[in-house]
């Protein structure tokens, strides 16, 4: 009975999320998305898109030249100067989650031409390098449990919290 | 005479051919031309966008099933020291004040070079060289002598000092078992959030390095440490300052350590069969002319 209700009450909870993320900005930009990709150690992020998108404006900084902004590297702009806004904008639409499987290292070498995009990081790095560069350029949060707070199979396996080595090493000078 | 001469002739010639063949063979296997395997794989790791999370230890930790650390892995204060690996982590990360403001992490582990000291130094061939690139070893035929430990450019084979009746090399095996023989990347590549670690075809890799370099000059070093060192690894990196300056030894020799001793070794099989049989028989011959010739010669004189 109370998982049932539990359950409804998620629902309702994710319907209501999905209605005000898409009215505030219009179609398609959401206030809040969640970032779940590495729950199997840390709970989800609820980023606040929105804000960030207050704050900085430029949606070019983090989403390259997908949504039509303004391109300034030099590199991208050979091709991407005016290519427009593209009917993908999401980092997991083009950042892919396994980067490193045996097929997606073929695609990678397969693609042609065979001179951009070859380097690509993969979505976890692309969040990672892309937030927490920023973060310390603006001095904004920078710590791991910061942006997410660790879980117990994050606890289980950083050997934290309740999973904590139970005999630390004394130190040399003790036995003396 | 006769029968000496020819056997004179015969010492030449062994000598001569054994030289020959020596010197073919020499060449045939000189330093550093194995190129690897062509499909062996590799990491890139870049230097600049490593945060020193210790993710990558406390994924290697559990891969493994290595031993219960002694502090927990999100704790910083292990940075205090630098560390190297140990028979309960085959990766460590180290912390490294480059500039007044800036510092820079390294993490250390097995860099799976293409014709390794460790596996040249084992004289129980418990080393291999996998087509996939990893350097495992097999611990039932390890005997503990540790060659590898001196032989190893990069100090990584550790040693189960704490296990008396046993002791074994213990080092990072690419995660060969679990990962790397079926096309996977090895657990601390993949729970790195910066993706501070590229796994791909070494070849690939090579190629992927110098190109980061070419697009970012001002950014990094121009230099792919381990495209050369010690006649190639399959891990190798980018960094932002100079190698020396984030422990790596920048002077590090370009041909594989085998070469500082193959000429001589070479040389050892051909003295223990040709020289004794040479000399003996030089010796003969010496010893009979002297005997012989002293009659002639007195009677020449006469």
């Amino acid at each position: 009975m109370h998982a049932v209700k539990r359950q409804m009450i998620l629902g309702v909870t994710g319907i209501l999320m999905m209605l005000v993320s898409s009215v505030c900005f219009g179609a398609g930009i959401p206030d809040k998305v969640t970032i779940n990709s590495i729950q199997k150690y840390y709970a989800p992020v609820s980023f606040n898109h929105a804000a960030h998108i207050n704050k900085l404006k430029d949606c070019g900084l983090c989403h390259h030249h997908t949504t039509g902004a303004q391109v300034t590297d030099p590199n991208c702009a050979r091709c991407h100067k005016n290519s427009g806004a593209q009917a993908v904008v999401s980092c997991k639409g083009c950042h892919t989650a396994e980067p490193f499987t045996p097929e997606a290292l073929k695609q990678q070498r397969d693609q042609q031409p065979p001179i951009y995009h070859r380097d690509k990081p993969g979505l976890k790095a692309a969040y990672h390098i892309s937030c927490l560069g920023c973060h310390e350029k603006m001095h904004g949060p920078t710590g791991c449990q910061d942006c997410h707070k660790r879980n117990d199979g994050g606890d289980a396996i950083f050997k934290s919290g309740k999973y904590a080595p139970k005999a630390p090493a004394k130190p040399k000078a003790a036995h003396h | 005479m006769i029968e000496r001469r020819d056997f004179l002739k015969g010492c030449l010639a062994c000598g001569v051919t054994a030289a020959t063949v020596s010197v073919a063979s020499g060449k045939a296997m000189a330093a550093g031309s194995f190129e690897g395997y062509p499909d062996a794989m590799g990491v890139l790791v870049d230097l600049t966008r490593c945060v020193g999370c210790r993710s990558c230890e406390a994924a290697c930790n559990a891969e493994q099933k290595l031993p219960e650390p002694d502090l927990a892995f999100d704790d910083t204060s292990v940075f205090s020291d630098k560390r190297r690996t140990t028979e309960k982590a085959y990766t460590v990360v180290n912390k490294y004040q480059v500039a007044d403001k800036e510092t820079l992490f390294r993490k250390i582990q097995c860099n799976h070079c293409t014709e390794p000291a460790c596996l040249s130094s084992c004289f129980v061939n418990a080393y291999t060289k996998t087509k996939e690139g990893a350097v495992i070893y097999n611990a039932k035929v390890c005997v503990g002598c540790r060659n590898c430990m001196i032989a190893c450019p990069f100090n990584i084979p550790a040693y189960s000092y704490s296990s008396p009746l046993n002791p074994l090399v213990k080092k990072c095996i690419f995660c060969y078992d679990t990962r790397l023989k079926d096309g996977k990347p090895p657990a601390c590549v993949d729970i790195c959030p910066q993706q501070v670690m590229t796994f791909g075809r070494r070849a690939d890799l090579i190629k992927l390095g110098h190109d980061r370099i070419q697009a970012n000059p001002a950014k990094y070093v121009d230099k792919l440490y381990g495209e050369k060192a010690v006649g190639g690894t399959s891990w190798m990196y980018l960094s932002s300052v100079d190698f020396d300056k984030v422990g790596f030894d920048g002077h590090i020799q370009n041909e594989p350590i085998i070469s500082n001793v193959k000429d001589f070794l070479g040389f050892v099989p051909m003295v223990l069969s040709i020289w004794p049989a040479l000399f003996t028989g030089v010796h003969l011959l010496a010893t009979k002319n002297k005997d012989g010739h002293h009659d002639h010669e007195e009677g020449d004189h006469q």
